[in-house]
């Protein structure tokens, strides 16, 4: 399995597009931390371009790369080796170079100009939610041979979580004004893992203290370790069902 | 020759005339070794007019009752040491001077309201420079006119994790017309300064900071001014309830930041004015529920949460001439309330332009944004705050605006940020 994985890694590490993505980075939160202003502001703003870029890049990212290395794979299969374990080191591949380039390009910003508790968050954040549009990636790519529909539902899951679904949550919020909604808005933000990725980095920067009412009912929920811990397994639960379900699918399926 | 002599006889007179003014009260010691070895002995021994003069030392003392005319001074910084058994000084006489002492540890009292000096319906009472350390309540006056509170210290304790109602106020007035508080500083208390039913007034560069509620409170006290104060850090920096024609100018309220925290919180109150004040760093830097007619004038609004609160029970108030820089929201409201006007403002969100150099953006701009009336209307949205899809809604409903108030706008907004003092031409000609 190691191997695979190394050879996956090469495979990746060539192509160089994983490469532009760490300059990319790189770039990015170096800029946002020399532009000015607090370390607290600057992960603000890198917030925002992480949870938009991040999600969009790996997402796009694993899809074209799984329909390239069908052939890869369609020759692994024709080896002894447990196909469930190809698909495992397929994913490990992807999800670790692309969170590699993730670590090189923010990580190592926030550890030199902004080394605090939110910096940490925001990085673990960034190399879950990686591993979380990996897993869609390849749920997407499993589901249709076809290389075009595969892509597009990849970018379907990625607007709908980006996008779409805070404009249905607001819609949902707003209709039901009336009621209490508190503990709803906090259900609603768990099933997305772009939102609860933000808010666990906005709960410990200063503006939470805007977030009145619902922010102190989400501090007293997330700001304790146990909450912490709490949203954390909630995203590697976002990595796991997704992998599950399409491992399955890989193993079964007809190559 | 004659007319010098003349002129030193006139001089020496004058010097007599003055000394026998001093002279006419006697000055009463107060020291370890001195006639008098406490300051209750030697207020009790004193005749009206006199001067007790207390030496450096500590007193343990408390419950001193000034009940004529006295002026106790303190040379050195003395300590009078309440012991945490009452009330240290309470003056039951007018024209009283109480100056230079230290005076601490007083415990917390529900019953009493215990405080370092209590002045009981009284006037012309002058409090100048004392310190006054660790008490419930520190300068408490109560129906007492004419009063000067000036240069005092009043340091409470650490407030975070306390009870409101286990904290007095630093300096408390009820019912005081005519008070005079200046240049104190305050922390470490439930409201720095709190006025009741005071009237005509004058607050002047007082620093009120840590309080657990608020820098300074006032209700029912119309006709103060209010200039040149400091409130940061506290629950909120100052609150206005139900008063009228409150001048408040060139004060600064700053980092009042916390989930309840405002920096200004009006109520009630009308035909006030608020000019040249800056808000920097505050929750919400400006809170108005019903208020009419007031004239908000050339403030700095720097890096709040919001910059203004404006609810629909407001109306007839003008904002002009303010900058809005670095808020999370310039203007928020929980209606469509059209009732109050925006004229000149410098916005820092706004994208026009000035076609015709006049200094005036040609395109109007809505201060209130999409998300802001969202997050009044519907509390628990806030959570959607930096969303992408937030912001995209913003920026569609500035292109084509449908739910933000339509009237709700400042129709000639500043391309610059206005510099308060250089740019008084700009301010002149706009006016």
């Amino acid at each position: 399995m190691n191997k695979i994985i190394k050879y996956v890694f090469y495979d990746i590490i060539r192509n160089k597009i994983v490469l532009a993505y760490t300059l990319f980075l790189l770039l990015l939160s170096i800029g946002l931390f020399n532009l000015g202003g607090s370390p607290d502001k600057a992960i603000l703003s890198l917030l925002n371009l992480v949870l938009l870029t991040v999600p969009l890049i790996s997402i796009v990212f694993a899809t074209t790369h799984f329909y390239n290395s069908y052939e890869f794979m369609e020759l692994l299969v024709a080896q002894p080796i447990n196909r469930k374990k190809i698909f495992m080191s397929e994913f490990l591949g992807v999800a670790c170079s692309l969170s590699g380039a993730f670590i090189l390009g923010v990580g190592l910003p926030v550890l030199l100009f902004g080394v605090s508790i939110t910096g940490l968050y925001l990085v673990f954040t960034g190399v879950f939610i990686t591993f979380i549009f990996v897993a869609m990636a390849f749920l997407a790519s499993v589901i249709t041979r076809d290389k075009a529909k595969g892509i597009g539902i990849a970018l379907l899951l990625w607007f709908y979580f980006a996008l779409i679904y805070d404009g249905i949550v607001l819609f949902i919020l707003y209709t039901f004004a009336d009621y209490p909604l508190e503990s709803a808005t906090l259900a609603l933000t768990a099933l997305n893992p772009i939102d609860l990725g933000r808010i666990i980095v906005l709960l410990n920067l200063d503006v939470s203290a805007l977030m009145g009412y619902t922010g102190a009912l989400y501090k007293s929920i997330l700001g304790s370790l146990w909450g912490i811990g709490l949203a954390f397994a909630l995203l590697f639960l976002w990595v796991i069902v997704p992998f599950i379900s399409s491992s399955r699918i890989f193993s079964k399926r007809d190559l | 020759m004659k007319d010098l002599n003349k002129l030193y006889y006139i001089f020496c007179t004058l010097v007599l005339l003055l000394s026998g003014n001093v002279a006419f009260g006697s000055t009463l010691k107060v020291c370890k070794s001195c006639a008098y070895t406490s300051v209750k002995q030697a207020v009790k021994m004193a005749k009206p007019g006199d001067t007790v003069l207390i030496e450096k030392g500590v007193y343990q003392e408390h419950g001193i009752e000034i009940d004529k005319p006295l002026t106790i001074q303190g040379s050195d910084n003395p300590v009078i040491d309440g012991n945490y058994k009452g009330q240290i000084l309470t003056v039951l006489a007018s024209n009283v001077t109480i100056q230079g002492l230290t005076l601490k540890n007083i415990a917390t009292s529900y019953r009493q309201d215990d405080a370092a000096i209590r002045v009981v319906e009284q006037s012309n009472v002058r409090i100048l420079n004392n310190t006054i350390l660790n008490t419930y309540f520190g300068i408490y006056l109560q129906n007492s006119d004419n009063c000067v509170i000036k240069g005092n210290v009043v340091s409470g304790k650490n407030v975070t994790g306390l009870n409101e109602s286990s904290l007095g106020n630093a300096i408390h007035l009820w019912y005081c017309n005519n008070a005079e508080i200046s240049n104190n500083k305050v922390r470490g208390h439930r409201d720095g300064i709190y006025l009741e039913f005071v009237k005509d007034s004058e607050v002047n560069n007082n620093l009120s900071r840590h309080n657990l509620r608020y820098g300074l409170h006032f209700m029912f006290s119309d006709r103060n001014v209010y200039t040149y104060n400091t409130f940061t850090k506290n629950g909120a920096g100052v609150a206005v309830m139900y008063t009228r024609d409150i001048r408040m100018e060139h004060n600064t309220f700053e980092d009042n930041w916390g989930a309840a925290s405002y920096g200004l919180l009006l109520k009630e109150i009308t035909n006030s004015v608020i000019y040249n004040n800056t808000f920097r760093r505050n929750t919400t830097a400006i809170y108005m529920e019903s208020s009419s007619r007031l004239d908000i004038q050339r403030n700095d609004f720097d890096r709040n949460g919001w910059a203004v609160r404006l609810l629909s029970s407001c109306s007839d108030d003008v904002f002009k001439l303010n900058n809005f820089t670095g808020n999370s929201f310039d203007v928020s409201t929980n209606g469509n309330s059209t009732l109050n006007k925006f004229e000149n403002n410098y916005w820092d969100k706004y994208s026009g332009y000035d076609l015709d150099k006049d200094k005036l953006g040609d395109v109007p701009y809505r201060p209130v944004s999409l998300y802001s009336m969202l997050v009044e209307r519907v509390p628990p949205s806030v959570m959607f705050m930096r969303s992408f899809m937030v912001d995209l809604l913003d920026n569609m409903e500035k292109v084509l605006p449908s739910f933000i108030p339509e009237n709700l706008v400042d129709e000639q907004p500043l391309m610059k940020k206005i510099e308060h003092d250089n740019d008084r031409k700009l301010t002149q000609v706009l006016r």
